[in-house]
């Protein structure tokens, strides 16, 4: 368990390595960073104490060092767009993106879960068909559109839900729809086969021979062993939430991570993109990482393999 | 003795099975899906003969007008017109030919580099392994879009810079795929024959290893141009993609965000054509896994 602990950490940490060294160069190869800050009205001494802060007259290993260290501490730089840390921007930020990430994950365990097993213990039936075809949009519909078909059809046409913004509490409804959906359908799937493959080992067999009630073998021999598979997807959905959030967040005008990210971008503030862009990696790197070792934990087979 | 070898007329049923067996593989073929993929392939690629209107220039007159089935439709104008005036059913057909080129290019590179990989990973082991291999963990737990928002911001917005993000988003799982194939065959009876026959490195690889691969690579590209398509219509949504005025699906989805309630058809259509064009695909790749490699059935 130690080694694989060691392994699994060291290689979270090189993978977040990789990404800032990743910015780092991109961010030497668009051009004279001292440009985004300063125009032609700048003084020769803002340039000078520019050239100081940012380490250009050293070595570009050393300004790499000092980028790394300043991320380390949380200093990103200042956005140009409102001219103050852009980590304060993202601590604003944070929670509108947790709600909705959450949000998310539960509708996707809600929706996903259920259909799953009834799909399987009920296959054939409508239950079935409806989960089929719960799978098949979520798996096939762009998210982003998905998105704009909900905000179409229940708040411009039905007026149920407001169609974008945090202001109401219900506002968080039709995004987290959005952005589970997926998740919803991946859940459903695995479930399903999981728990047909299951339903038919010798162990489940064993089970109804020896005259245990269908219930029990449904709800305590099957499903506890088909839950692993759907277990490991949730991790890596923790992290793909976070990335899913850009889009739905830009689609429905959801003030988190993901639509300050887009506005970055569209801006050309490229302090502000890249300190984003560090703080998504940290957490879906750091979600991978704990989902791995519950896994682990759970799963002997993991952590001799 | 009669009554014996009248029972060994018991041959004929598995033949007749296999036949039976066939004709139910062939009956589950998925017809509405190779259909919907026929179409795609073919707006793609003869768009300039198919699409009534240019896709780029519109007419100001006939801005948001309906598709032809509503009230205000024109047969000029099939599915409707956009914000501009431009016609929606050309925007869409060309929209498939620049979905159809992302998608040769981006499997034709990334493929082509992930399977070199996975190959030589594969192959040789040892610390060449471990480097691919540790690579290919690194890039999986990048997020994808992420990645591309620094790259455009920092490089621009080009069709090169797509190819490029797209190709290093899908070479990964061809690169573990393949080691994964390679590692099981490299222990057969026949590649030490071929061995001990003198045959050299490369010729083993390509010419007796590769040939192995290929179903996996066939299935592993099927299921990847859904993902393919997804990705490079997100990007395109957000503004990371394709540069306009080309009509890229995702582009043209987002042309229509702020007119949902005004005409709600210049989001709608391109983004019907991407749920089907996935879940064509998605069908189609099941089937296709179903058909060449059994063992694969139990991973759905």
């Amino acid at each position: 368990m130690q080694r694989f602990l060691i392994r699994r950490i060291a290689m979270a940490m090189i993978t977040l390595l990789a990404v800032t060294l990743i910015i780092f160069v991109l961010s030497r190869a668009a051009g004279d960073p001292r440009h985004v800050y300063l125009d032609d009205y700048s003084t020769q001494e803002d340039w000078d104490r520019l050239t100081l802060n940012l380490g250009l007259d050293r070595p570009y290993y050393q300004q790499y060092a000092m980028f790394l260290k300043d991320a380390v501490m949380g200093r990103f730089g200042e956005s140009i767009k409102e001219g103050r840390p852009s980590m304060e921007i993202i601590i604003e930020r944070l929670p509108a993106t947790f709600q909705l990430g959450v949000a998310a994950f539960l509708f996707s365990v809600v929706v996903g879960v259920p259909l799953g097993i009834l799909s399987a213990v009920k296959r054939g039936t409508v239950l079935d068909t409806t989960g089929k075809l719960v799978a098949l949009v979520g798996q096939s519909a762009p998210v982003f559109w998905l998105g704009l078909m909900l905000m179409f059809l229940f708040a411009v046409k039905l007026g149920w839900l407001p169609p974008y913004g945090r202001q109401e509490p219900t506002s968080i409804i039709l995004p987290a729809v959005a952005l589970g959906w997926f998740y919803a359908a991946a859940n459903l799937r695995l479930l399903r086969s999981a728990m047909l493959n299951v339903l038919d080992s010798e162990y489940v067999k064993l089970a109804r021979a020896k005259g245990v009630s269908g219930q029990a073998v449904i709800w305590k021999h099957a499903l506890r062993n088909a839950l692993i598979p759907v277990l490991t997807f949730a991790g890596i959905t923790l992290g793909a939430l976070v990335t899913g959030s850009i889009v739905v967040e830009t689609v429905f005008a959801w003030p988190g991570l993901g639509q300050l990210s887009i506005q970055a971008l569209v801006g050309n503030d490229y302090p502000l993109l890249q300190a984003v862009i560090v703080i998504f990696t940290l957490m879906y790197v750091a979600a991978a990482l704990l989902v791995d070792i519950m896994y682990a934990y759970i799963d002997p087979r993991i952590r001799y393999a | 003795m009669a009554e014996i070898t009248s029972g060994i007329t018991l041959a004929p049923p598995p033949v007749r099975a296999r036949i039976a067996r066939r004709a139910g593989q062939l009956r589950r073929l998925p017809l509405i899906p190779i259909l919907i993929l026929s179409i795609f392939v073919v707006a793609g690629l003869a768009a300039p003969l198919l699409a009534p209107h240019n896709p780029e220039r519109g007419e100001v007159r006939a801005r948001n007008q309906p598709p032809v089935w509503l009230e205000g439709g024109n047969t000029k104008y099939l599915l409707g017109t956009d914000h501009l005036g431009r016609d929606m059913l050309s925007r869409v057909i060309y929209g498939a030919r620049i979905s159809l080129v992302v998608v040769a290019v981006t499997l034709g590179i990334g493929g082509t580099i992930g399977v070199v990989l996975g190959l030589v990973s594969g192959y040789y082991g040892g610390w060449l392994e471990e480097l691919i291999m540790r690579l290919v963990d690194i890039k999986l737990a990048i997020p994808t879009i992420l990645l591309a928002l620094v790259l455009v911001l920092a490089l621009g917005q080009s069709f090169l810079i797509i190819v490029v993000i797209l190709a290093i988003a899908i070479w990964p799982r061809f690169a573990r795929n393949t080691r994964g194939e390679v590692l099981q065959l490299k222990t057969m009876d026949y590649i030490a024959l071929a061995k001990v026959s003198g045959a050299s490195t490369p010729r083993i690889l390509f010419k007796h290893i590769f040939p192995g691969v290929v179903n996996t690579l066939i299935i592993l590209s099927t299921l990847e141009v859904g993902i393919v398509i997804l990705l490079e219509s997100t990007l395109s949504f957000l503004g990371a993609g394709v540069p306009p005025p080309t009509p890229a699906w995702g582009s043209m989805v987002a042309d229509g965000r702020d007119r949902m309630a005004v005409a709600w058809w210049i989001s709608t259509m391109p983004g019907v054509a991407i749920m089907l064009v996935v879940l064509s695909m998605n069908i189609f790749g099941d089937w296709l896994r179903d058909m060449l490699d059994p063992r694969l059935r139990q991973l759905e």
